[in-house]
């Protein structure tokens, strides 16, 4: 998973310090692995080289967790390119594919797309698969099923987990 | 834009029960010999979509128009003559007469349009022996099992050698096996004899035996393969 990315879509909410940052990360995306304070600087200052945050004011004290970030113009655009190109179809996406959906609609961006974009992505896979099964012996169909059920189940929980947090992201808003 | 070479297009389709649309600018083109899978949550408006390109509903606004004809503003009796001569249907189930034999079912399309009994069975029997249930056809679709009664079912949508099928959900009450057997004798049989198919499925491994998908959300179309390419 990106961590750059989802540092990035989360500042999109607006400019936070890097502790706040850390913060949200963890509640959202970090269960069981939070981030260490290394990785949010080391990060924080590899997307300011790139022009992909700025600092928006940083308060007396010095240290690096003072400063206040905002995502700049470019930063937006990268997180939509992140958000909108399909990953390649592999096993364990889904903690991608979930960042994906939760900033999607935490920024206000459509999740089905990014279903309909990783499903389209998949099923081109799983065509190719099903052609290769149709020409090969047994063994080949066996081990094309056992990816395409695999492949399967990626979308089926993927399109149920974008139902599910849309009606949760609609109850809140409400 | 309507893609050169189509078929069957729709464009703009609006439909609504009630108060709630269930088609909302829907889109959808299909070349000959082609599959496409119609795919999206349940409610979305999939079978209206199929429904209304197989003419059995009548959209309130939008054009649909098979082998350059608009069919709205065919008559009655011509849409119907389409449906049982150039089109074939496939659905989830309960699609076979009960009282008739598995070969007397179909070769039923086949009498509707007046072709003689004994020819009409012959040509069912053909479509069987393709779809590898020709040795039930003489039994009754309550004494075969959901797989087999389902190739029945295919190989009565096939029989007129229609140019559209219509398959809304064709492997939704078969297991695995029986559903990919069945995707596989349909799709192998509608590319030999060059027919488009609409397949409706909310089933990746059933859509993968497309060549592309349409994915339907809130009533509106998404072509997934026009966007990749434009
Ligand atoms: N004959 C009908 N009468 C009333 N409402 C209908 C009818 N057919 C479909 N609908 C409604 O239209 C919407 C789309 O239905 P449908 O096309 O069957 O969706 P899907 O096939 O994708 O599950 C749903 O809200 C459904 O309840
Ligand atoms: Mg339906």
């Amino acid at each position: 998973m990106s961590i750059g990315h989802t540092l990035l879509g989360l500042l999109e909410s607006g400019p936070c310090h890097g502790y706040d940052l850390k913060r949200a990360f963890d509640e959202k995306f970090g269960h069981d692995r939070p981030l260490h304070y290394g990785q949010v600087y080391s990060t924080m200052s590899r997307l300011l080289k790139n022009g992909l945050v700025e600092v928006d004011g940083v308060e007396a004290g010095g240290g690096p967790e003072r400063k206040r970030y905002a995502i700049t113009a470019a930063g937006v655009t990268d997180v939509e390119t992140w958000i909108k190109q399909p990953e390649k179809p592999e096993p364990y996406l889904q903690s991608t594919l979930y960042t994906k959906v939760v900033l999607a609609l935490l920024t206000g961006r459509d999740a089905g797309d990014v279903v309909d974009t990783q499903r389209a992505e998949h099923l081109r896979l799983m065509r190719a698969l099903t052609e290769r099964k149709r020409h090969g012996d047994l063994s080949d169909q066996l081990i094309c099923d056992h990816a395409l059920f695999h492949l399967e189940a990626d979308l089926r929980w993927l399109e149920l987990t974008a139902a599910r947090l849309d009606q949760l992201a609609t109850e809140v808003r409400s | 834009m309507i893609p050169e070479g189509s078929l069957l297009v729709a464009r703009d389709l609006h439909k609504a029960y009630g108060p709630t649309p269930a088609l909302d600018g829907a889109e959808f083109s299909v070349h000959p010999g082609e599959v496409v899978a119609v795919m999206g949550p349940s409610g979305s408006g999939k079978s209206t979509l199929l429904h209304c390109l197989a003419g059995i509903v009548t959209p309130d606004s939008g054009t649909i128009t098979y082998d350059g004809r608009e069919l709205s503003s065919m008559p009655d009796a011509e849409r119907s003559a389409l449906r049982r001569t150039e089109f074939g249907f496939v659905f989830q189930f309960g699609q076979l007469v009960p009282e008739l034999t598995c070969v007397e079912n179909v070769a039923l399309p086949l009498r509707l349009t007046g072709v003689k009994r004994k020819e009409a069975e012959r040509t069912a029997l053909h479509w069987m022996e393709r779809l590898e249930v020709a040795d039930l056809g003489h039994k009754r679709p309550g004494e075969v099992s959901g797989g087999q009664g389902q190739r029945v079912a295919v190989a009565r949508s096939l029989v007129t050698s229609p140019r559209v099928v219509f398959a809304d959900e064709p492997t939704g009450a078969l297991d695995s096996l029986n559903g990919e057997r069945v995707m596989q004798l349909l799709t192998e049989a509608a590319r030999s004899t060059n027919a488009a198919v609409v397949l409706v499925t909310h089933e990746a491994r059933v859509a993968a035996y497309s060549d592309r998908e349409v994915v339907v959300r809130d009533g509106k179309s998404r072509d997934m393969m026009m966007e990749h390419t434009v």
